[in-house]
């Protein structure tokens, strides 16, 4: 009884001391963080530089054109980056939800008996995943800027849809003046230059969104395609025996186990796709790092406006983490339910 | 590594590079050059007229030539330049971080760069204006008919604040599309995203010529929405190396004046009697001392680009594809901005 005592007590001394030294680990990496940040200060501003974060108080001077944040000029920096933060998740969160769909389709594609599929599947991925994503976006953008029509002769696909290199016009709820509530619809209408009023998906927008998805699809696919082949033989079999059909075996046997290879891996690629949406500044949707480039552009705050954008994509990272890891908790061991 | 980041990651890592060994170079930038036997100029990706590689990597340009009359002041040899391609964004922390020793990048001279980023600028060298460049069929023909207008630009410079305040100060309301880089922002303008494209107005006849698919099919019109005075950059703190960055141009455009040029030079060294003239090819007082540099720092200049008449001609003016007109960019004395004070 006596050893167990202690056998309690010595692992509980084991536990604390673990935290204690992850703790000290933490606060040498924060300490050092700081004084390399704090030291660059200092020695910018002996050197005649302004620094600091002050800055994000002042009007920014510039404007941003979309976006579910209005911003204009004489509102401050920090609200930009906010406006810019915004922009970057309204990309990513769809982003990511179409890719996991289209990869995961496409994966089950490359296990197919189907032969024309599979190779269809295998044909994607290898195509999109050994091209740079950035030639993608570009080429995406050209051939967007050269296959639809001058804003000027925008096409009326539906009443109140219209589609050019402007965007995707369409009509949109909007609140009366000064209320919070829609009250009625605002109808896109043709002006001198292109379709304005109602809400608009610019070209930007699209390239962006559906470029991260195409791209990041072809590694969505390779994650699903090794989840399935990790789960047993034996479990078809199984499943075969029950008189599920494919589809059902699929369903309720295959994927759920798959899930198990499948998320964490699926985490990583969640992570590299928010990180990559950065790549929307070359293509001119403003998103966080756009509104970066032009505040440094502005007042010459590169350290600042950097430490800003690494913070929030860690922050950005760490929240993707942390729920991919509690939906993987709860796939690991019991499945998909 | 995201690929976007690495400019941006390279220019903090610098700055940082710079901040830990910042004490030594203070008023050594002279001594660095010439050790080093280069200047390093940090100049655009390349803009028609003020600083662009030809297919054989050789950079000319109006800002290209400043640092080239720099280098031959200095060095005795204008070809002595490494030329460093800078986007919007690097530009400054690349000067700051001392990965350049000037910045002849058509950058505007604002208080807040010349004050607050630890700069002097030097010498106007060139006196420029925000404009719009639109297609023709849109039969526009003021910058106020841009009503709800999209409008073409690029990050991080001056004429995406411009914009900004301009419309808002007339109250039309426009939207604008933002690119990193020069070339997809006109480029884009020209496959038709945008109605009308700003930037400085030499830039948009430069482009006007070379990048649309039919010169005739644009125009731009006839409002300057702001006063671009590009200059020469150099880090404060370091004021022979300032002394010597302001003074290189302001000789080549006294030597306008005094009739000095890369032709008559030799003539005039042997022979000039007229004094502002001697000063400037060497032969009278020594003012190369007082830079640091020695009596013959401007007749070298001169010799190596020109005088800035010449500069203008050959870069941006009827010789070259830009054909700006001389304008605001004339000598004081012929109705222009261009104005040195005297080299004596």
């Amino acid at each position: 009884m006596a050893m167990r005592r202690d056998a309690v007590a010595s692992s509980r001394r084991g536990v604390w001391l673990a935290w204690a030294v992850q703790v000290l680990l933490v606060l040498a990496v924060v300490a050092g963080a700081v004084w390399v940040v704090h030291h660059a200060l200092e020695v910018l501003r002996a050197r005649g530089v302004r620094s600091g974060f002050d800055f994000l108080t002042e009007p920014a001077g510039f404007s941003i054109s979309e976006g579910w944040l209005d911003f204009d000029a004489s509102q401050p920096f920090w609200r930009a980056f906010l406006a810019g933060l915004i922009n970057t998740v309204r990309a990513a969160v769809p982003a990511a939800i179409f890719s996991v769909v289209l990869g995961t389709l496409i994966g089950i594609g490359r296990l197919a008996p189907h032969v024309l599929l599979r190779g269809i599947c295998t044909a994607y991925v290898e195509l999109l995943r050994n091209v740079p994503l950035l030639v993608q976006l570009l080429m995406l953008a050209f051939a967007m800027a050269n296959l639809l029509p001058d804003p000027t002769e925008p096409v009326h696909l539906l009443p109140g849809v219209w589609l050019s290199k402007g965007g995707l016009s369409v009509p949109w709820p909007v609140a009366a003046e000064g209320g919070w509530w829609p009250t009625h619809f605002e109808w896109p209408e043709r002006g001198n230059f292109g379709v304005s009023g109602g809400a608009a998906l610019s070209p930007e927008y699209v390239t962006i969104v559906a470029g991260l998805t195409f791209y990041s699809a072809a590694f969505v696919a390779e994650i699903v395609r090794a989840g399935i082949l990790s789960v047993s033989q034996g479990q078809v079999l199984a499943g075969q025996a029950l008189g599920l059909s494919s589809g059902q075996q699929l369903r309720i046997v295959i994927l759920p186990q798959a899930l198990r290879v499948i998320v964490p891996s699926l985490t990583n690629q969640l992570l590299s796709l928010t990180k990559n949406s950065s790549l929307a500044v070359a293509v001119g949707y403003p998103e966080l790092v756009s509104v970066a480039n032009t505040t440094i552009g502005s007042n010459g705050r590169a350290f600042e406006c950097i430490a800003i954008i690494m913070a929030v994509y860690l922050l950005l990272s760490l929240l993707i983490s942390f729920g991919m890891n509690r939906y993987n908790a709860r796939v690991a061991l019991r499945g998909w339910r | 590594m995201n690929t976007r980041f690495r400019p941006a990651l390279l220019a903090a890592a610098s700055v940082i590079a710079f901040a830990a060994a910042a004490p030594a170079f203070a008023g050594k930038t002279l001594d660095a050059v010439k050790q080093r036997g280069t200047v390093k100029c940090g100049v655009t990706n390349g803009v028609a007229g003020f600083s662009a590689p030809d297919t054989q990597g050789n950079w000319s340009g109006l800002d290209v030539d400043t640092c080239r009359a720099i280098a031959a002041a200095v060095l005795g040899d204008g070809k002595k330049v490494d030329f460093v391609p800078l986007n919007s964004q690097q530009r400054f922390s690349a000067l700051q971080a001392g990965e350049i020793d000037i910045l002849a990048r058509n950058t505007t001279w604002t208080l807040t760069r010349d004050a607050s980023l630890g700069f002097n600028f030097t010498t106007i060298t060139y006196y420029d204006g925000q404009g719009f460049l639109v297609p023709k069929k849109l039969k526009v023909t003021s910058a106020k008919q841009l009503k709800n207008a999209t409008i073409c630009t690029q990050s991080g410079t001056t004429n995406e604040k411009n914009v900004s305040d301009y419309f808002r100060a007339q109250g039309i309301p426009v939207k604008t599309v933002v690119f990193e880089s020069f070339e997809a922002s006109f480029k884009a303008f020209f496959s038709g995203r945008c109605q009308a494209f700003t930037t400085d107005a030499s830039a948009l006849a430069g482009l006007r010529n070379k990048e649309a698919p039919n010169p005739d099919d644009y125009v731009i019109l006839p409002e300057l929405i702001s006063k671009e005075p590009l200059a020469p950059l150099v880090r404060r703190g370091d004021d022979e190396w300032f002394a010597i960055a302001k003074w290189v141009p302001n000789a080549l455009i006294e030597a306008e004046e005094a009739g000095v040029t890369q032709a008559n030079a030799d003539e005039l060294k042997a022979n000039s009697k007229d004094p502002a003239q001697q000063r400037l090819v060497g032969t009278g007082e020594d003012l190369g001392k007082l830079l640091g540099l020695d009596k013959e720092w401007s007749f070298r200049a001169i010799k190596a680009v020109g005088n800035y008449g010449e500069m203008f001609e050959r870069n941006v003016g009827p010789k070259s594809v830009l054909k700006l007109p001389r304008g605001s960019n004339n000598l004081w004395s012929k109705g222009g901005l261009i104005y040195a004070p005297p080299v004596r």
